[in-house]
């Protein structure tokens, strides 16, 4: 069993509620924390190695001691609930049972960054949810956690709860500001940063809800406990949620040290291929991330075992390996069809993309009509090298990072299977009857290490 | 005396020029002048909001700045990316961004009509004279293109939405008139249209200027559409006694009669001030106008190719030289008639057509 620090009180009935939660040692972090000074809380955060748990992950305690203090200037704390990366679906989860983890991880930073007026940001089409944090906000208010005063400290904190229109480029953190502002949300142009002008031109930290939640624990135990677990510069644990193929799909808190093979094929989390079918590819990260062939994902380029936390998942670089990203495991097994997969998201990027700068408002869409005639069976031989050219103009020359979500997908699925972009446009008609399969993409074939 | 303040040193293909902090490295390259400026299709240096979004002014910073050397990561817009001292940057140097560059162009074209021979802004498209310094001579996209609806934005002005380019420069023009947000952008992605809320006309009495800032033919001035091409009228700047706004304006004349007001351009393409609608769309009679003089029209714009009248042919030194005259294979000044100072165009009914040019008319 794997360290666990959020989903810890998984198994109790009812710590949705204060009273459950209090009595199974919940706000004790935040009664730790209101002893200490902010600076202390930040420090502590930085002794934990805590990296952003929304998809780049930055560094939390460097992130929080970026951010401009100047005087008479309120600043804020804004928790970045809008998921909406198709495959991540872990802070639903932490929201949804476990909403006073949350609370108590957006008071204990408020205190620290000094945010009096403090925002929840959520997704839009999380229309059940709202209501479950106001509830809990309600309870923490009654409780004397949040509000005037609280606990005697004199530090004054609010939560507001704003719901989102159910864009997907609101994650991203300055369009999250413009959206809350109320205005259109389209990401704004950097610098300058939040940490210096966000919210209300106030300097503001956007963070995402896991990484707010994973401060109750490091407060509990401490920062270097907190470093401890886990490898190298991947510290703590994570939530990932996983979905496809396997035989069981779920939200999973992991501790970084296990190897990807074990994730998929140990009965304590995916338990394996569904229906004796062979793993063929996987999305580790979300849906932004490059898809990796099976061979790829389990062992290195350099033969080194895959393990799950950060640095192994993207050694070797874009070329070979991919990225943690914000932990939504999409799992395909030999039955899907990449071309079809990165058609589905190329048109989601394409309905997502905010049409603010020209590249991936143009190159989205081309990119969605170039994979739909080659899904379809009306693609040409030079469409390949015509989306690789796309792709790569897209990559790196926009806004925000929308741009390059979209393309790092289709350049993946480009690199890795080629072969079956190109059996695609040879036999046409074929391809609308039956799937490629695997090729060589899962060779060796696995087996179990339990079996 | 104030006490001098501090220069930036930047050098911007290899031109070091000397700027001081805070002016963005798009400036920079424009107090220089010539093709090391990058083509900007959103930026307007009197919005301040605008910039960033087009991507064609994309440079590659090779040196940060003299206490930090190292090159920026990625290709920066220049119009929104502030000079540090010592800066290297590259633009028609770089392969990197020329590449880049090219394929901006065709993405803006990828959903651009290419319908100039129509089009009221032929002539004076900034998107055309960027496609073709820039541009590839065939598009690679060979899927049905989104089309709008043209839709009205009040009496003078018209909005082809399918030209448009979202560059959101008539968006930040309205937000500076208007207190509240009438006009802006509906939807998002390659659908996402500039409009109005449900389709309501702008009554500023300065709204005419979005028509001036419009980096291509979305926005176009209803008194002078399909009237007559750019390059057939000859720009001269008058001013009036106006009670609202500067009165400067630039006339586009054909013989005595004005065809079209709009605000002065400089070399960069941008208005020096706003003119008031009253002037841009009712003060279309030239005895309205005090006529200064002609404008000053880069000799590359085709504008400039309609202002022969009065020039003469440059000597040409090779017929000293060989002896005899050269052959041009048509000499432009042989063969057309536009701009007979005979022919008086207020009596032609309706727009004028070559065939009003012809003969002894």
């Amino acid at each position: 069993m794997g360290v666990k620090l959020l989903l810890e009180n998984d198994h109790i009935e009812g710590i949705r509620y204060y009273e459950t939660y209090r009595k199974n040692g919940g706000y004790r972090a935040a009664e730790k924390a209101l002893k200490m000074t902010p600076d202390e809380i930040v420090e502590e955060v930085k002794k934990s190695g805590l990296r952003g748990r929304g998809g780049a992950g930055f560094p939390t305690g460097m992130k929080w001691s970026f951010l401009a203090k100047p005087e008479g200037v309120p600043r804020h704390l804004v928790c970045n609930a809008d998921e909406s990366e198709p495959g991540t679906f872990k802070d639903r989860y932490l929201m949804e049972f476990h909403p006073h983890i949350l609370i108590e991880g957006l008071l204990i930073s408020s205190f620290a960054l000094g945010s009096n007026a403090t925002y929840i940001y959520i997704r839009g089409e999380y229309a059940w949810i709202p209501d479950i944090l106001e509830q809990a906000i309600q309870e923490a208010k009654n409780n004397g956690w949040l509000g005037k005063n609280i606990q005697g400290t004199g530090f004054d904190c609010e939560i507001y709860v704003q719901r989102g229109g159910g864009a997907y480029i609101c994650g991203e953190e300055t369009a999250l500001i413009e959206s809350l502002e109320g205005k259109r949300g389209n990401p704004r142009m950097k610098p300058p940063f939040p940490a210096i002008q966000g919210l209300w031109m106030r300097p503001t930290v956007v963070n995402n809800v896991e990484t707010l939640a994973a401060v109750v624990p490091i407060i509990n135990i401490g920062g270097e406990e907190y470093a401890k677990i886990g490898v190298g510069r991947s510290t703590g644990t994570k939530l990932l949620s996983v979905c496809g193929n396997v035989k069981k799909p779920g939200v999973y808190e992991i501790d970084m040290t296990i190897s990807v093979e074990e994730f998929i094929y140990s009965e304590e989390y995916c338990g394996g291929m569904a229906n004796g079918k062979k793993l063929k590819a996987c999305i580790p990260g979300g849906s932004s991330v490059p898809i990796v062939p099976a061979n790829l994902l389990l062992k290195t380029a350099k033969g080194e075992t895959r393990m799950m936390n950060y640095e192994s998942l993207s050694d070797g670089g874009f070329a070979t390996g991919t990225m943690m990203g914000s932990g939504g495991f999409i799992v395909l097994d030999e039955d899907q069809c990449v071309v079809r997969h990165t058609m589905t998201l190329a048109r989601f990027y394409t309905h997502e993309s905010c049409g603010q700068c020209s590249p991936c408002r143009e190159g989205t869409g081309w990119m969605y009509k170039v994979l739909k005639n080659i899904e379809y069976g009306k693609g040409k031989m030079s469409d390949i090298d015509l989306l690789w050219d796309i792709q790569r103009r897209i990559e790196g020359n926009t806004i925000c990072p929308l741009g390059d979500a979209a393309a790092w997908p289709v350049a993946a699925a480009i690199r890795h299977f080629r072969d079956e972009f190109e059996w695609h446009i040879k036999n046409p008609e074929e391809s609308q009857r039956r799937n490629f399969g695997l090729a060589h993409y899962a060779d060796p074939i696995h087996v179990p290490a339990g079996a | 005396m104030s006490e001098a303040t501090p220069k930036f040193k930047v050098t911007i293909d290899n031109i070091t020029v000397e700027v001081a902090p805070g002016t963005t490295i798009l400036n920079a390259a424009r107090s220089i002048g010539g093709d090391v400026t990058p083509p900007a299709m959103c930026y307007y240096s009197k919005l301040p909001a605008s910039g960033g979004k087009c991507r064609t002014c994309l440079v590659e910073v090779s040196k940060g700045s003299e206490k930090d050397p190292r090159p920026m990561p990625k290709l920066v817009p220049s119009c929104r990316t502030t000079v540090m001292d010592g800066m290297e940057v590259k633009n028609i140097t770089s392969d990197k961004v020329l590449d880049a560059r090219k394929g901006i162009v065709e993405f803006l074209l990828l959903n651009h009509p290419l319908d100039c021979p129509v089009c009221d802004q032929a002539g004076e498209c900034d998107l055309q004279n960027l496609s073709y310094e820039h541009g590839t001579e065939q598009t690679r996209y060979d899927f049905p293109r989104r089309t709008f609806e043209k839709e009205d934005l009040g009496p003078n002005i018209q909005l082809h939405m399918t030209r448009c380019i979202l560059c959101y420069r008539c968006v930040f023009t309205a937000e500076q008139l208007t207190q509240k947000r009438e006009h802006g952008v509906l939807e998002r992605g390659d659908h996402a249209e500039i409009s109005t809320l449900l389709g309501k006309s702008l009554d500023n009495e300065f709204i005419g200027n979005i028509i001036d800032v419009c980096p291509v033919g979305a926005l176009t001035d209803k008194t002078f559409r399909f009237k007559n091409r750019v390059w057939f009228t000859k720009p001269v700047d008058a001013h009036c006694s106006c009670t609202k706004c500067s009165g400067k304006a630039r006339l586009w004349m054909r013989g005595d009669e004005v065809y079209r007001v709009t605000a002065r351009k400089n070399e960069w393409n941008e208005v020096e001030e706003w003119i008031c609608n009253e002037c841009r769309f009712e003060r279309k009679n030239a005895k309205d106008w005090v006529i200064e003089g002609p404008s000053k029209i880069k000799r590359s714009s085709v504008i400039s190719q309609g202002h022969y009248v009065g020039t003469k042919p440059t000597p040409v030194v090779i017929d000293k030289v060989i002896g005899k005259e050269p052959k041009f294979l048509m000499n432009i000044h042989d063969v057309s008639d536009v701009n007979k100072p005979e022919i008086e165009l207020s009596r032609i009914p309706g727009p004028a057509h070559s065939d009003d040019f012809k003969g002894n008319k």
